[in-house]
């Protein structure tokens, strides 16, 4: 590989170890690999355009990224307030039919999982992440990372597009399942479905262009010294959900594929031999539970692909502000790893009654269980961080103690659903929701907010009011977890999820109150995210400067040569790593905190146990 | 006030609702009160995890709040601890599993001398058939449906003449005696669903899905459709009557057979014929 190069760049290269001025005092001791390969050349951008529009750097495709997110996320918690409207004050809304509250559905589910979710932690933090944790100045391919953004942003364009053809979006459940997908029983059974495969479809092309960026540029494009086993959590969480979704997205994209060809041209890929009105349909022969393999195959690694960059986001906040280094590391990393490949060996347990092979549901359970394992050591190692730190109880740690609470709660209903027979009577129900909204939905939506607070301060230079953001914190954690943790024992009663309307069922009536509750409760948590965007506004304009390594971090995105980070993050010359990022606190040190890029010469008297 | 105290707060508020809450599972009437049992178990072990993960977490944040002069303990790794952890975990997982898998196995074992009664699911209702005298039903086919065959049964079939049908979404069971329900659909997925008997199944069109339970308390139950079905899935709703032996053979009894159904249409055909012969 090397002999490639000019062997003046390597020795020059070699030669920035001396960065800092301070000469090491042993050479040996400080040592890093020489540099294999030069320096990235950037494509700087000049105009308005090829700056903030189609601009190349990753900073600011993280930052399109996350806007365009965080608007499909508006809209989803404006269709989840109208859901809402239906369920607690049924008829309230003059204007809510049947169609209209399965569209509202349907398209809450798909946005806030795939477009809001999925794309804010890997298309947001990755990108403005994983280049300056790895010390890189840029995605290995800038041009490409740029593409990724543009068609994220048409699938978009195309999803919000549906709300207004003729029909209107599809209404068939974000699972989308055959036959009724397709068929004229669910609104949106025309434009309205096809808009949404051809978005699905735009998504996950964008996507691979994004996701094979992060895999290259983490493998190829880290600093010296900076070894996979001296990575952020954040980096590993994302890498990892990287691989998952570079393997699982595939799955959709066929399924979306087949199920356009059985909606246009009539092929039978889904679609069994039909009656419908009285009439024989032109289809037979197709399988509607090979859809629901193919969908779940990639739904649920999809959960891991939002989970996993989150444990990693608040693995890295909980020790930064506990000033501690994160409990078992090692344990942590493999964890992760574990996690993301047992994902891909569980996804029929969404599928226990769906009518495929009873027999499966012994092997399924099982690994379901299993998975139950790595998670919970997790969860042991961050509140063993926790035990004996330093904690700083500020608004980021909030979201994180906030996170812990509710990832605990939903991941031990999880093992209530995994449980093969145990699923039997709670799937389909109101505990479902409630599960997989409290795990996937309101603990990643935790660690986002805390991440907002923590990292807003490298994005704009400028702290956040910490006032508001606790505002924010309680009205949001305490508001959610009333939304959702009352709702599990809907789902003990019985009542079955996708409902317009109970009538009087007999199970129903004891819980009207308890609906009028939670709907109240929704009105308002919605309304207090409304905190945060003040809380931006008001930032940017008057807000507190942070300067460098405000948190007193170790990671190399607060070692940037400005703040914000400029387009090439680290100035001249590349940092060099000597350490993990987890040096807080140690014995013998000055500070409660040693940098990455510390080399051990300067902190001679510490008794470091792991570099 | 202090974050910690708000955290204790939402712990002892959880417990208390999961004490007092006037919203639990409706009575049970059927056999699966094991699917009960395990949930408590799961309750439990479960519960007792949340609980002391998030107490601890909550004394921590009491205990170790930032102090300027104080510094955090040093300790990446304790392997000793994180094995202990792991194996503690593992032993939890295996107890919850084990009574999961049993009862799974008991679910997808459906006993032999269990009455099958085929469920036929559409946009969007349900309707009923029974095996007659010979106690087989009579293969069906999605084609054969029309009005004089409502079920599609495949005329050549002899089991299928004396099956009983009842074309209504009320439904009567004996008490006490196990039922095998055979799903199928004509257009999309359904799932019939009764909260009181715990189980459930989705109907699948193209093929026949099963379960099964043991009725064992009277009454007259609400049907919900559990799998989404499109816009009238809300709606599509039916009944079970749980009766004991008399009453239900005497219900049985009044019902319409598939060969009555062929004579009265015969009767009316022939009826039609002498009356345009007049």
């Amino acid at each position: 590989m090397s002999d490639e190069y000019d062997n003046n760049k390597t020795y020059q290269a070699q030669s920035s170890e001396t960065m800092g001025g301070s000469a090491p005092a042993s050479p040996d001791m400080d040592y890093v690999r020489p540099a294999e390969i030069p320096d990235q050349e950037l494509y700087h951008g000049h105009s308005f355009i090829t700056k903030w529009v189609f601009c190349q750097d990753a900073k600011v495709i993280g930052v399109q990224y996350f806007l365009t997110a965080v608007f499909t996320g508006v809209v989803g918690l404006i269709l989840s307030w109208l859901m809402r409207l239906q369920l607690g004050f049924p008829g309230a809304a003059g204007f809510m039919t049947a169609e209209h509250y399965y569209q509202f559905v349907t398209m809450h589910g798909m946005i806030m999982v795939v477009y809001f979710l999925t794309a804010l932690f890997l298309g947001g933090f990755g990108n403005y992440l994983i280049p300056l944790m790895v010390g890189a100045r840029d995605m290995v391919f800038p041009y490409v990372n740029m593409i990724s953004f543009w068609m994220f942003f048409i699938a978009v364009a195309v999803l919000m597009a549906s709300f207004f053809v003729p029909g209107g979006p599809t209404g068939a459940g974000w699972t989308l399942y055959p036959p009724q997908t397709i068929l004229p029983g669910t609104p949106g059974a025309g434009m309205g479905i096809l808009l949404m495969l051809v978005s699905l479809s735009l998504f996950v092309i964008g996507f691979t262009m994004g996701g094979l960026n992060y895999l290259i540029t983490i493998l190829q494009a880290r600093t010296r010294g900076m070894t996979l086993m001296r990575m952020p959590l954040t980096v590993w969480g994302i890498f990892t959900a990287t691989v998952l979704a570079m393997l699982a997205f595939p799955a959709l994209l066929v399924s979306a594929i087949m199920m356009t060809l059985d909606k246009i041209l009539g092929t039978s890929f889904f679609m069994p031999t039909i009656i419908q009105a009285g009439e024989v349909l032109d289809y037979g022969g197709g399988s509607p539970i090979l859809f629901q393999h193919l969908f779940w195959f990639f739904g649920h690694p999809e959960v891991y692909i939002v989970a996993l960059p989150a444990f990693g986001i608040v693995s890295d906040l909980i020790s930064v502000h506990s000033r501690k280094n994160i409990f078992g590391y090692r344990m942590m990393v493999w964890a992760i790893v574990g996690i993301g490949a047992l994902s891909f060996f569980v996804w029929a347990h969404h599928m226990y009654v769906s009518g495929m092979n009873p027999w499966f549901g012994f092997f399924f359970a099982t690994t379901t269980l299993i998975i139950a394992v790595p998670t919970a050591m997790k969860v042991y190692n961050w509140i063993l961080t926790l035990w004996r730190g330093n904690i700083r109880l500020n608004t980021v740690m909030l979201w994180c103690l906030g996170f812990i609470v509710t990832f605990v709660n939903g991941g031990i209903t999880g093992i209530f659903l995994g449980n093969v027979s145990v699923d039997v009577p709670l799937s389909d129900t109101y505990f479902v929701i409630a599960h997989f909204h409290m795990v996937m939905g309101i603990a990643p939506l935790m660690v986002i907010m805390g991440a907002v607070y923590h990292w807003f301060p490298l994005v704009s230079g400028k702290f956040l009011d910490e006032k508001l953001g606790k505002w924010h914190f309680w009205f949001t954690f305490l508001g959610a977890y009333s939304i959702y943790f009352p709702m599990h024992y809907l789902g003990f009663i019985g009542v079955p999820r996708r409902y317009f309307e109970m009538y009087d069922s007999p199970y129903m009536t004891s819980a009207v109150g308890m609906n009028e509750f939670i709907s109240m409760a929704a009105f308002i948590v919605g309304a207090a995210q409304f905190i945060l965007i003040y809380n931006i506004i008001k930032t940017l304009k008057v807000g507190k400067k942070a300067g460098h390594n405000p948190w007193k971090a170790n990671s190399l995105e607060w070692l940037t040569s400005t703040v914000p980070p400029e387009h090439g993050n680290f100035g001249e010359r590349l940092p060099v790593v000597h350490r993990w990022p987890y040096d807080f606190s140690v014995p013998g040190a000055k500070e409660d905190y040693i940098t990455q890029t510390t080399p051990p010469s300067e902190v001679v008297h510490t008794e470091v146990e792991k570099t | 006030m202090h974050p910690g105290i708000i955290f204790f707060l939402v712990i002892l508020g959880s417990v208390l609702f999961h004490i007092f809450t006037p919203w639990y599972w409706t009575d049970i009437a059927s056999n699966w009160g094991g699917m009960d049992d395990t949930i408590t178990l799961t309750f439990w072990v479960g519960g007792g995890v949340f609980v002391a993960v998030c107490l601890f977490m909550t004394y921590c944040v009491f205990k170790f709040s930032y102090k300027e002069n104080r510094k955090a303990e040093y300790k990446p790794e304790d392997k000793k601890l994180e094995k202990i952890l792991t194996w503690a975990t593992t032993l939890g997982v295996i107890a919850l599993l084990a009574p999961g898998l049993i009862i799974w196995n008991q679910y997808v074992t459906v006993p032999k001398n269990a009455l099958e009664v085929d469920v036929m699911a559409w946009q969007w209702g349900w309707q009923y058939r029974l095996p007659g005298k010979d106690g087989k039903l009579g293969t069906t086919q999605v084609i054969n449906i029309n009005d004089e065959n409502p079920f599609g049964i495949n005329l050549d079939d002899p089991y299928g003449k004396d099956d009983v049908m009842i074309q209504s979404d009320a439904i009567n069971l004996e008490n006490n005696r196990p039922v095998k329900i055979l799903l199928r659909s004509v257009d999309v997925l359904h799932n019939w669903y009764v909260p009181q008997f715990r189980a459930k199944m989705d109907a699948v069109p193209g093929v026949v899905t099963f379960y099964w339970f043991e009725p064992n308390k009277t009454g007259e139950y609400e049907v919900l459709c559990a799998e989404y079905c499109g816009v009238g899935h809300y709606a599509m709703r039916g009944s079970v009557l749980v009766q004991n032996e008399q009453d239900y053979a005497t219900w049985l009894g009044e019902q319409e057979t598939f060969s009555d159904l062929i004579a009265k249409q015969q009767d009316l055909v022939i009826g039609d014929t002498k009356l345009a012969q007049k």
